[in-house]
């Protein structure tokens, strides 16, 4: 089954156009890493995904129009919305009862049982807790939250690394089974490139990159080329090239495996510097259409 | 928080469906009205302060009484009713006005505060809809407020009937006449009437400030009271007319004479210390256009401020 399945996906805030045509299908049990620049249109699509804004084209997330449909969604559907949203003046025990309160789905012992891993007291307000607490309080409400979708953004925004790192873990751990689908962005690429098993580039409004990790490790190939083969793999086309240490790194697309190995070293290229690459190239088809 | 959702077997996707209908819709709203309780303590915590202050200023007035409180004897008899209730009704009146101001300036922040500090985000994520929302914030000034004044002021008036008997007894004086003559659950029945019709009458105020503080992004106070005094001054200087201004006069101070019969049946006026219930008029309030009016307009207000939420981000 498609989670969220788009298709002609539109915003646009008077002149700007924050989602530009945007065709998406997310199945079951997945974990896709939504990959842009800052205003990007990752945040709209999100919200559009949430049922926060509105939006032209089609959008059905488990099956239902999250705009209109938005109170029957949030029963399947949980988000972090950015870091610090929880409200300052609320006490940890106060927290536990709302959602418990309202929250059909919400087991308060599983809640209860990760915040006893914390230093958090449930007599603390948010506001005693420092950023990295917050944050494990939050992700522990939402992991007790029995959703079928969870999105995140910019979950680890501000949070030294011990806290980014438990974040991911006890999400990969704890949290997701194959049945769950988690939608993350962030900009701490590296950290998330063995968590996910999707991702997607985005760039001004449009998908610039969509595949699977599988996917990914197959087609990309990033190669450090000894210098006196750099003719040789440049003939093959490489989609990026950098420097570094006097050595030329060079990333293909769809080049067989075996040819590369006779220029250099193999592996396959992280996520930050795959973005690097593809942004590039969108950037230079953007600025050859200019020029034309 | 006794939901089962832990023991639901994972795999069974119907009992899943279920799972939601076995919370009824009120849940949310209930534990919505405690939150705002929780975030906005001055609902209580002021009318408690007051009524603590006006005891002790009322005990002040029992040790050093002044000279028109010393006794009954210069009083006409006819009015010794109204000088006896009148602590009780001042009690009550203070309570009032203050419950008046929280509930003003509960309002003007409550769909704001959420959007400043970004928590609309957070509740958002929870299955509560806006207008759930709307209702929860709505009910502080409508209902709970009113009841809390309620129970505030009793307990206060029979603190200070307690006072004033142990003073009395103190003295060496006696308490019948006070027992006697004090129509202490007269006036507290009167102030429930006046509380319900209040509240009523108000009820399109406290609607359009919620409005007003789901709408602005800042200056709410500004937002909420000059738009009308524009209206009634733009009137005034096009027309040389004031009838949208005394429509907001009337909203302000309207309810006394369709809620009570101001004359009384010898013709003298009813003095605001002690009003009898004889002189309580609800069919005639009930039957009034004003509290129809008034209370239509207050719908709207809260079905804009639901709808303008489902549109609104932090700011």
């Amino acid at each position: 089954m498609n989670v969220i399945e788009a298709h002609g996906l539109r915003k646009a805030f008077g002149k700007t156009i924050a989602l530009d045509r945007v065709d998406l299908r997310i199945e079951e049990g997945r974990i896709l890493g939504l990959i842009g620049p800052n205003g990007a249109g990752k945040s709209t699509a999100l919200n559009a995904i949430l049922g926060l804004t509105s939006y032209e084209g089609e959008l059905k997330v488990l099956g239902r129009d999250p705009w209109n449909e938005r109170n029957e969604l949030m029963r399947d559907v949980c988000f972090i919305a950015d870091v610090a949203v929880l409200p300052r003046w609320l006490r940890v025990s106060q927290a536990l009862d709302y959602v418990a309160g309202v929250h059909p789905r919400f087991d308060r012992a599983k809640a209860e049982s990760l915040l006893a891993r914390t230093s958090i007291k449930h007599t603390s307000k948010i506001r005693e807790l420092s950023k990295g607490m917050v944050t494990q309080l939050h992700l522990a409400l939402v992991m007790a939250i029995d959703a079928k979708l969870l999105v995140l953004d910019e979950p680890t925004l501000g949070l030294d690394l011990l806290y980014r790192k438990q974040f991911y873990d006890s999400l990969l751990n704890e949290y997701f089974d194959r049945e769950r689908t988690i939608v993350v962005t962030t900009h701490q690429v590296e950290e998330v490139q063995h968590v996910l098993t999707d991702v997607m580039f985005i760039n001004q409004g449009r998908i610039v990159l969509n595949c699977s990790m599988d996917q990914f490790e197959t087609r990309y190939q990033e190669v450090m080329v000894h210098p006196e083969r750099i003719a040789a793999a440049r003939a093959l086309k490489p989609i990026h090239e950098r420097q570094l240490f006097g050595r030329s790194i060079l990333i293909f697309d769809g080049v067989d495996r075996q040819q590369l190995a006779a220029l250099g070293e193999v592996r396959t290229p992280s996520i930050a510097d795959l973005f690097v690459a593809v942004m590039g190239q969108a950037g230079a088809a953007g600025q050859k259409g200019a020029a034309l | 928080m006794s939901t089962p959702s832990g023991a639901i077997p994972e795999t069974l996707s119907a009992a899943q469906a279920d799972a939601p209908s076995a919370m009824p819709a009120t849940r949310p709203l209930y534990w919505s009205m405690r939150r705002e309780v929780w975030e906005n303590r001055s609902i209580y915590i002021a009318p408690l302060a007051v009524a603590i202050l006006g005891l002790c200023g009322f005990l002040v007035s029992l040790i050093w009484p002044v000279k028109h409180e010393t006794g009954l004897m210069g009083i006409d008899p006819a009015y010794h009713t109204v000088a006896l209730a009148m602590p009780y009704s001042h009690a009550a009146m203070l309570l009032l006005l203050t419950g008046l101001i929280v509930g003003i300036f509960y309002c003007l922040d409550a769909l704001h505060g959420e959007r400043r500090d970004r928590s609309i985000l957070f509740w958002k994520s929870l299955p509560v809809s806006d207008l759930t929302t709307v209702l929860a914030k709505a009910a502080i000034p409508l209902l709970v407020l009113p009841l809390l004044l309620f129970a505030f002021t009793v307990v206060m008036q029979l603190i200070m009937l307690l006072l004033s008997i142990a003073a009395l007894l103190i003295s060496g004086g006696s308490a019948a006449t006070l027992w006697r003559q004090l129509p202490l659950f007269q006036l507290q029945f009167v102030l429930l009437y006046t509380l319900a019709v209040s509240t009523l009458w108000y009820a399109p105020i406290y609607a359009w400030l919620l409005l007003v503080s789901g709408w602005a992004r800042r200056a709410i106070l500004v937002w909420a009271v000059l738009p009308p005094l524009a209206i009634a001054a733009v009137e005034w200087i096009a027309f040389h007319t004031s009838h949208f201004g005394s429509l907001l006069l009337n909203r302000l101070f309207g309810f006394a004479p369709d809620a009570y019969l101001l004359t009384m049946p010898d013709g003298s006026v009813v003095d605001p210390h002690f009003i009898p219930v004889s002189q309580l008029a609800p069919g005639r309030f009930l039957a009034s256009p004003g509290l129809w009016i008034g209370l239509a307009l207050a719908v709207a207000f809260l079905a804009a401020a639901v709808r303008l939420r489902r549109y609104r981000e932090p700011i």
